[in-house]
């Protein structure tokens, strides 16, 4: 079974959040475990610009594996702040380690996410 | 139509395995054990260990057999020779394609067809219905046998050893032949030298109740060359780089084997070796017209053909994605597209008009609404050495 950390928030597009949801926040965003081990080998991570206002539900990248391509969502509303760059020439990271050197982007929050789930909810929806 | 999901004589293995289990076409099967691109590495450099159990077996015995396959599918099996294997399609009244297959030949009036595991009720039905007529018996005998493939360079040495009588037999098998093999512990298989890889080697056809046995004696056996369990995601890599074509994707109804390049599978026969009638055989003929007329006006012809793509950038094309002229507009359809792991690019195959089918053609392919060029390539992408 996959990871479903305890200390983060999720969405239903299998996005991860880490951070406090406080408006001008800065939260840590990556996709789950569970995403990650349905794409199989990542090969290929287009990453959202810095700079760029995001909104929650928006696509802001993709995701590709031999098998198969997978949108990015963004799962809050604000700007991005960082990217993760070593993803361009270590995608694999993200399967690796989805929780940590696997992260994609950072965003500053405009206002507080809603809709976000536990890990128990996530876990859930998941099974 | 049932809607039960099938399992594999092998599930218990898989689980055991820690596989990936996904719905394949009705089946519970492995779409990975480890990972992807290290399952296809293997393949191409060592040897991978595969369940095809979800292939449909569908055996054809009596007088008539070979009368009966040569009347009900596009090439000629009455001379495939004993032990032989033959790549072949069944076809419509109307020349599109039901389904392709590999039919074997295990006795002079006995053959086993192989179809995918989407069509196989299909193709026993017609087979079923065209039998009518022949002194032949059509036996569905998919839940009675589990297909282990053994691919890659090494397959030769792993099949030699999980043999009870050593190497000489296998060493002797010829690609696209077969013969009968006792393996180690006594267990009987039909083993074939044919596969979806574009690597030499093997598919074992075993009884469900000893595909166990057989999966770990394979496992056993080539671990130390190098051999690990694969699974379907990177079979369809595999085929891909090499080439070959996936029922649904590059081959359906609405197409012919000319449409799809296979042209060479429709054996009308010649003047010193005539053939008869088969079903689809009209329509093939005008189709073979058709499209030797478009050869000397590839440029101004309607017809679309199955060429290869690949791309220099990072994003791949995958099934359904449109082909797009120099003005932008929809001219043709990717069937199938992966990043190549073996050639690190974006590799795609594609129906394209056969003004744009030329080795060098640069195309656009609409990935998600952005433009990404690619280039018409021959086929195959990847061609195992010597």
């Amino acid at each position: 079974m996959a990871n479903v950390p305890d200390e983060l928030q999720y969405s239903e597009e299998h996005e991860w959040v880490s951070g406090e949801l406080a408006a001008d926040a800065v939260v840590t965003i990556g996709i789950t475990e569970h995403a990650a081990e349905a794409l199989g080998d990542i090969v290929y991570v287009e990453l959202p610009e810095v700079g760029a206002a995001v909104s929650a539900g928006d696509v802001c990248g993709e995701l590709e594996s031999t098998k198969a391509v997978s949108e990015l969502y963004c799962p809050v509303t604000g700007d991005v702040v960082a990217v993760n760059d070593e993803l361009s020439d270590a995608p694999e990271a993200i399967g690796e380690d989805a929780y940590g050197e696997g992260w994609i982007f950072k965003v500053r929050l405009a206002e507080v996410p809603e809709g976000l789930l536990d890990s128990e909810a996530y876990a859930a929806i998941t099974e | 139509m049932t809607t039960e999901t099938l399992r594999s004589p092998l599930h218990d293995e898989h689980v055991a395995l820690g596989a990936t289990l996904v719905d394949f076409a009705g089946w519970e099967m492995p779409v990975r054990y480890t990972g992807d691109i290290a399952e296809h590495t293997a393949v191409r450099t060592a040897a991978g260990l595969f369940d095809l159990s979800h292939m449909g077996e569908i055996s054809v015995r009596g007088a008539d057999a070979e009368a009966f396959l040569d009347d009900a599918l596009v090439g000629r099996m009455s001379a495939v020779k004993l032990w032989g294997a033959k790549y072949t399609m069944i076809c419509a009244a109307d020349g599109g394609v039901i389904d392709d297959l590999i039919v074997y030949r295990r006795d002079w009036d006995h053959f086993v067809i192989v179809a995918n595991a989407s069509n196989k009720d299909v193709v026993f039905a017609e087979l079923t219905e065209r039998v009518e007529g022949f002194d032949a018996e059509v036996e569905d005998i998919s839940d009675q046998v589990a297909l282990i493939a053994v691919q890659g360079p090494r397959a030769e040495a792993i099949v030699s050893r999980m043999t009870a009588r050593g190497a000489d037999d296998i060493e002797a098998m010829k690609y696209y032949s077969a013969a009968n093999v006792m393996l180690a512990g006594g267990i009987h298989v039909f083993a074939a030298r044919t596969g979806y890889t574009g690597e030499d080697g093997f598919e074992l056809f075993v009884g469900a109740d000893e595909a166990a046995a057989v999966w770990q004696l394979a496992l056993a056996q080539g671990a130390a060359d190098g051999l690990i369990p694969c699974g379907l995601s990177c079979r369809d890599t595999l085929r891909l780089e090499a080439g070959m074509p996936l029922y649904g994707n590059e081959l359906s109804r609405a197409r012919t084997p000319f449409d799809a390049g296979l042209g060479r599978v429709v054996v009308f026969g010649t003047e010193k070796n005539p053939r008869g009638d088969f079903v689809g055989r009209t329509a093939l003929e005008a189709v073979r017209e058709t499209w030797k007329a478009a050869e000397d006006t590839a440029a101004a012809s309607s017809l679309s053909t199955l060429v290869g793509l690949v791309g220099d950038g990072r994003r791949a094309a995958r099934a359904g994605y449109a082909v797009l002229d120099d003005a932008g507009e929809a001219v043709g359809e990717v069937t199938s597209g992966a990043p190549s792991p073996t050639l690190g690019k974006p590799i795609a195959m594609a129906y394209v008009p056969l003004a744009l089918a030329a080795p060098g053609t640069e195309v656009g392919i609409d990935v998600r609404g952005r433009r990404e060029t690619m280039t018409v390539t021959a086929l195959p992408f990847y061609k195992r050495g010597a």
